[in-house]
């Protein structure tokens, strides 16, 4: 599906026609990210993160699958495999590096992302779907990237594996079956560590599939913009290609140039010491915390210290952490504001602001020791988080008066470039 | 009902208990295998544990806690009222043939699942001179009762009998 005025695949090579004819495969590649699929022209830096997450998923593929050429999932060899990875294969430092890093990188992508769609109200009507198998990859992501960081069996990983399989110890009754099920043992064991490493080798081609639904559904209705006003005719959009290849390439640039300074320069820094100890079943780290993407849900999992009527604290912090992502799956009915831009609704962009501040907090103190006042904060935090999403927002698209909307996407550049220049850009030079 | 409907659900009907019966083993393959089940029963030698020391063993791949109460400690955890504990237990109940002096104890906190601290010379017994879990600032007292932070239960006392004066056989 696409714009009426799309641009049509014509292949002038004979070659090309054959192939057109017989599998249309570089005419879905043109109609989807070529000259064959019209976007709005007023997309800022914010709509490059949807390419950079694919490419730091490409990232880790292949920088996955030639890790787990030398890897062995075997609890009595993992952690000495991963350490000749480092050491003796050649490159081999760089490419675990890579992934790990890449694995943070991943998720700095996608949540900038989830914030872009946040605030821009991209989960709106009529794209509610493209918002919510955008929901279904994070979820995916988080499964694998906890899975793959059991496999170097180090500290962190075991006790890592063994926290948050207790989580799912927490629901009465099937819980502990559930537990021992997902572990293949009492205590995370090789038989964890095996079955970890199968799905961490499958689930990112699972995300691959999903993010082709994912880029299927947004196409539909086509990408919203900066002004949440949706398309009117041509004179609204641009060809994908070359316009936004040429705007992705910049911003893959300045992601690929992050990326290679932490990777060469820092490569550690996101990381545990304790991930370099062995494994120990005896010993519990004196600090353990997962991997920064996750600490949101951490403090949220641990605000929980009292129990509630008959529902014990660690039920509730484990339904509360759930119940922080799911929630998202909501969004689009919670929000009823027409209005999809953030910079047309004057109340809901405080509001987002807190919003962002609130999951900064969070996020420290998921990363922070389990004492007060770290407790306490994530306690409000968390309170917050739901408030916002549960109170907040639904009260503001009922009270709140919107700005006015410009008339046009067209209407909108022009009013901010002047009218000569727009006239310019509207019928592209070059 | 019309023939074509019949043949219609029992082929259904038929394909679904395959199904099932396919499903099954698919989920079944991941619980403990044989070998994991096979758990040995484990020995432990009290004769060189001092009161007010503990040491750290291995039951079922998972950390045991055995310690010796000092008169002190025994004292501190009879003097609760058990009924105003979160998981009301008394330290008669948590230990085995009138040697209250003998606590043994998985050391997994009932939370997620940390090895708590207290158990090693020199280490963290929190609040209540118990053990402590770092991980989430649970805190147990000297009967390994939970007491503070969000562990739901007292450490787990494994079944164990003593075999003699100075020794235990846990499970
Ligand atoms: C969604 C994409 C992926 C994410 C988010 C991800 C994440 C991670 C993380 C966080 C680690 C632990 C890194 C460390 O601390 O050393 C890891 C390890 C590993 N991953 Fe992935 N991964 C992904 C895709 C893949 C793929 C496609 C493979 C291919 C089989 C793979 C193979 C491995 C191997 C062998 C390890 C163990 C080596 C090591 O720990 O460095 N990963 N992964
Ligand atoms: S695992 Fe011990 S307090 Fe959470």
């Amino acid at each position: 599906m696409s714009f009426p005025w799309a641009e049509h695949y014509a292949p002038k090579h004979p070659l090309m026609q054959w192939v057109d004819e017989k599998l249309p495969l570089p005419r879905l590649v043109y109609n989807a990210i070529g000259a064959g699929y019209p976007v709005p022209r007023n997309l800022n830096y914010f709509w490059n993160f949807g390419v950079l997450a694919g490419v730091a998923l490409v990232i880790q593929i292949v920088t996955g699958v030639i890790m787990a050429m030398h890897y062995g999932a075997n609890d009595l060899v993992a952690f000495s495999t991963v350490e000749q990875t480092m050491r003796d294969v050649n490159a081999g430092w760089l490419m675990r590096y890579a992934h790990a890093n890449g694995a943070s990188f991943f998720f700095i992508v996608v949540y900038l992302h989830i914030f872009r769609g946040l605030f821009f109200g991209s989960y709106k009507a009529p794209r509610e779907m493209v918002w919510l198998l955008g929901l279904v990859i994070f979820l995916l992501m988080m499964a694998t990237a906890f899975m793959g960081y059991v496999l170097p069996w180090g500290q962190m990983s075991y006790w890592g594996a063994k926290v948050i399989t207790g989580l799912f110890g927490a629901i009465p009754v099937v819980g502990e079956p559930i537990q021992t099920w997902l572990l293949g043992g009492f205590a995370p064991g090789n038989a964890s560590l095996n079955r970890f490493f199968s799905l961490h080798f499958l689930l990112p081609f699972v995300i691959a599939g999903v993010i082709i639904l994912h880029i299927w559904a947004l196409h539909i209705p086509g990408s919203s913009n900066p002004t949440g006003v949706e398309v009117q005719g041509p004179q609204d959009t641009v060809p994908f290609h070359p316009y936004y290849t040429a705007k992705d390439g910049f911003g893959l640039g300045v992601f690929l140039i992050c990326f290679a300074t932490m990777l060469f320069f820092a490569p550690n820094f996101l990381g545990h010491p304790d991930n370099y100890i062995e494994a120990n079943p005896l010993s519990t780290p004196a600090h353990i915390v997962p991997e920064w993407y996750f600490w949101p849900f951490y403090a949220i999992l641990r605000a929980f210290t009292v129990d509630f009527f008959f529902v014990p604290a660690k039920l509730l912090g484990v339904l509360a952490m759930f119940a922080s992502i799911l929630l998202l799956f909501f969004l689009p009915w919670l929000d009823t504001s027409p209005v999809r831009s953030g910079h047309y609704r004057p109340v809901f962009k405080k509001f987002f602001i807190i919003l962002l501040i609130d999951v900064a907090i969070l996020g420290y103190c998921g990363g922070a020791p389990a004492e007060e006042p770290y407790v306490m904060i994530s306690q409000i935090a968390a309170a917050y988080y739901f408030a916002h999403f549960l109170i907040v927002l639904p009260l503001i698209s009922r009270f709140e008066k919107p700005l006015p909307l410009p008339g046009s996407i067209t209407e909108s550049v022009l009013a901010k470039y002047g009218k000569a220049d727009g006239e310019i850009a509207a019928v592209p030079a070059e | 009902m019309r023939r074509r409907d019949f043949i219609n659900i029992a082929a259904v009907g038929f394909a679904g208990v395959g199904a099932v019966a396919v499903v099954v083993p698919l989920i079944d393959q991941m619980n403990p295998s044989a070998d994991v089940l096979a758990l040995a029963s484990t020995e432990v030698d009290l004769s060189a544990i001092q009161p007010g020391q503990a040491i750290k063993t291995t039951f079922r791949a998972q950390p045991l806690f055995v310690r010796h109460l000092t008169d002190k400690e025994i004292a501190e955890a009879d003097k609760v009222d058990a009924s105003t504990l979160r998981d009301p237990q008394t330290l008669e109940e948590r230990t085995v043939g009138g040697k209250k002096q003998w606590l043994v104890t998985m050391g997994v906190c009932t939370h997620l699942g940390c090895v708590p601290l207290g158990a090693g010379e020199g280490e963290n017994r929190g609040e209540y001179g118990g053990y402590f879990c770092p991980c989430h600032g649970s805190s147990y007292d000297t009967a390994a009762r939970i007491r503070k932070g969000p562990a739901p239960k007292n450490l787990e006392v494994p079944k164990f009998s003593f075999t003699s004066d100075t020794a235990i056989l846990v499970g």
